[in-house]
């Protein structure tokens, strides 16, 4: 029986890496990310979970730990942000190639300067294409279920890959709110102990992410390529056997009133929910709209896009983030590469906000609605637009 | 639409270090183990011991709470502290049918004509309470009492295994002291 309880969002996902056993924890606490860390440091200082807590001096040596014990076949967690994460970046890379399914959050907030400790997905485009599965959440529940599925998802056989859970900083971390705790022993059924196929072992030597001249690089490289693209699949599996388990599903693009709908607003993290609330009122209004979740980062999930957006005209895409001198909010410009060669495309309006914590209410997504709307009609001067900025 | 509006929205406006945070946590857990829906969050960033902060609580008796952004648009704003009245615009947005509880030893008469507080309000003397309850000035605990009283948004029993719980040994003092706000607000007329 799944228990209900009003928790802290971090408090909670810290409690669902418990449910997961892991083996080593590594991590160094930055906000907004700071009271995963602290709580799962009480959890084993209680001796309430049996896992090394390892309280290294960075992000970098963070990573660099998480690297060595998910190599010996530890199952391994850490958690991260922004600042945090772009210090960790350099080994980051490292652990896809590697098939090392090291489990990351990232409490996603802006990267400086100026300094910021407030949400946006800066720190998330920053490690776009670092190899790792990436998953966004929307609210706490979608942070516990996931960190559980991450879990599976990357220690699958087929898969061996690291896997983020992105979740806004403050806007989720700091938020208290119901969460569904799934049973310890329901969990230990749907994550098996983890048996890393070839961990470092001083009696039987290997050699792991090994130095690669020009006649094998592009090799591994692709091989590491077909690995994550081949991953979506295990993903979707992953989340269709824990709605068995427990009575939530996932799936990597998730519709609200999109079926049919003439205008789409596609978001990602938090400010989902706070749009749907937005797209609620309009359908209720009589307004032909819709909306779209991405909750698959990496691997992109491009038939699922296209075929929610189908009978689109317009697709509104929000970003948090902004690609400097690019040509548009960095997920837009992904969309739009997404339908470039299709027969039928929606117009594709790219839309940049909530940057550095700032809230986009209710009556600010039926703003860009409309807006997004009236331009895909009438065309902007602008390549993107910047919700809400003054100038 | 014809449906019933079931979301209460409310703001708390404290001092860094007067547990404004503790008190929206404590409602939501209150609510929550009622199977209702609920959110508490402060005001995000960096807080200085002293300075005015928010924190926030939605309630919502009927569906998951999905806003996601600060109340600037409350049903009911709580003061913890009655020096900010002279600070902050605590009635910034409330909504019209709103009310105020405040802390302070004065009568809603008096607060309102000092402060041009053009809505309803409950008075409760929570810093006498707490100091005689608790022998601390810290009252974010004894105005979940007359927050209780005032709103009927969840039963005072609800508050009692969050209060505990957090509280350990003190939580029978924070009761009493929540018990004896609730008695004791003075709740004006709409």
């Amino acid at each position: 029986m799944a228990t209900r309880v009003g928790i802290e969002v971090s408090i909670a996902i810290a409690d669902a890496v418990k449910l997961a056993n892991p083996d080593v924890v590594a991590a160094y606490p930055i906000t907004p990310q700071t009271h995963i860390v602290e709580h799962l440091a009480e959890l084993v200082a209680n001796g309430e979970l049996d896992a090394e807590y390892i309280p290294v001096e960075s992000e970098h040596s963070a990573m660099s730990a998480c690297l060595g014990s998910a190599a010996a076949g530890a199952r391994t967690f850490t958690a991260t942000a922004s600042q945090g994460l772009a210090l960790m970046n350099e080994v980051v890379y490292v652990a896809a190639p590697m098939r090392l399914p090291i489990i990351m959050a990232v409490a996603n907030r802006a990267l400086s300067a100026p300094l910021s400790i407030w949400c946006d997905h800066s720190d998330m485009m920053s490690v776009r294409d670092t190899g790792w599965i990436q998953i966004i959440a929307e609210n706490g529940q979608q942070c516990v279920d996931n960190i559980i599925c991450a879990f599976r998802i990357g220690e699958d056989k087929r898969v061996l890959l690291p896997v983020m859970v992105h979740l806004d900083g403050f806007n989720l971390t700091h938020v208290i709110e119901p969460i569904e705790f799934p049973e310890q022993s329901e969990v230990d059924k749907f994550l098996p102990p983890y048996k890393f196929p070839l961990p470092l072992n001083p009696d039987n030597p290997v050699a792991m992410g090994d130095f690669a001249p020009p006649v094998i690089f592009t090799e591994t490289k692709w091989a590491q390529e077909k690995n994550i693209q081949a991953s979506k699949k295990v993903v979707s599996e992953v989340w269709d056997k824990y709605n068995k388990a427990f009575g939530r599903q996932y799936y990597p693009v998730e519709k609200h009133h999109s079926d049919g709908a003439k205008v789409v607003l596609m978001t990602m993290g938090a400010v989902g929910e706070t749009a749907s609330v937005a797209i609620d009122e309009m359908v209720a209004d009589g307004q032909d709209v819709g909306q779209i979740r991405l909750r698959l980062w990496r691997p992109f999930p491009l038939e699922e896009l296209r075929e929610a957006v189908k009978d689109a005209e317009v697709l509104i895409v929000l970003d948090r983030a902004i690609s400097y001198g690019g040509p548009c909010g960095p997920v837009a410009s992904e969309v739009k590469a997404a339908f470039y060669d299709q027969p039928k495309r929606p117009k594709i309006v790219s839309f940049v906000g909530g940057l550095g914590g700032r809230d986009i209410t209710v009556a600010g997504f039926r703003d860009i609605v409309k807006q997004g709307t009236e331009i895909a009609r009438t065309g902007s001067k602008n390549e993107y637009e910047i919700y809400g900025v003054r100038e | 639409m014809t449906k019933v509006k079931s979301l209460t929205e409310i703001r708390w406006h404290g001092r860094g270090g007067q547990g404004a945070v503790t008190s929206t946590e404590l409602m939501a857990q209150a609510a929550i183990s009622e199977g209702k829906y609920a959110q508490a969050f402060p005001s995000f960033g960096p807080e200085r011991r002293g300075a005015p902060v928010q924190a926030f609580n939605r309630i919502d008796s009927q569906a998951p709470v999905k806003i996601r952004a600060d109340i600037t648009e409350p049903d009911i704003v709580v003061v913890l502290d009655p020096s900010l009245l002279e600070k902050v615009n605590v009635t910034s947005g409330l909504k019209k049918g709103g009310y105020v509880i405040i802390n302070t030893r004065k009568t809603a008469k008096e607060i309102k004509s000092e402060f041009g507080i053009k809505y309803p309000v409950a008075t409760v003397n929570a810093n006498k309470i707490a100091r005689e309850t608790l022998g601390v000035l810290i009252v974010n605990t004894t105005m979940i009492g007359a927050v209780i009283k005032a709103t009927g948004i969840v039963k005072k029993e609800s508050v009692y295994a969050p209060l505990e719980k957090r509280f350990g040994r003190l939580g029978e003092r924070n009761i009493n002291a929540m018990e004896t706000a609730y008695k004791e607000v003075v709740i004006e007329e709409q």
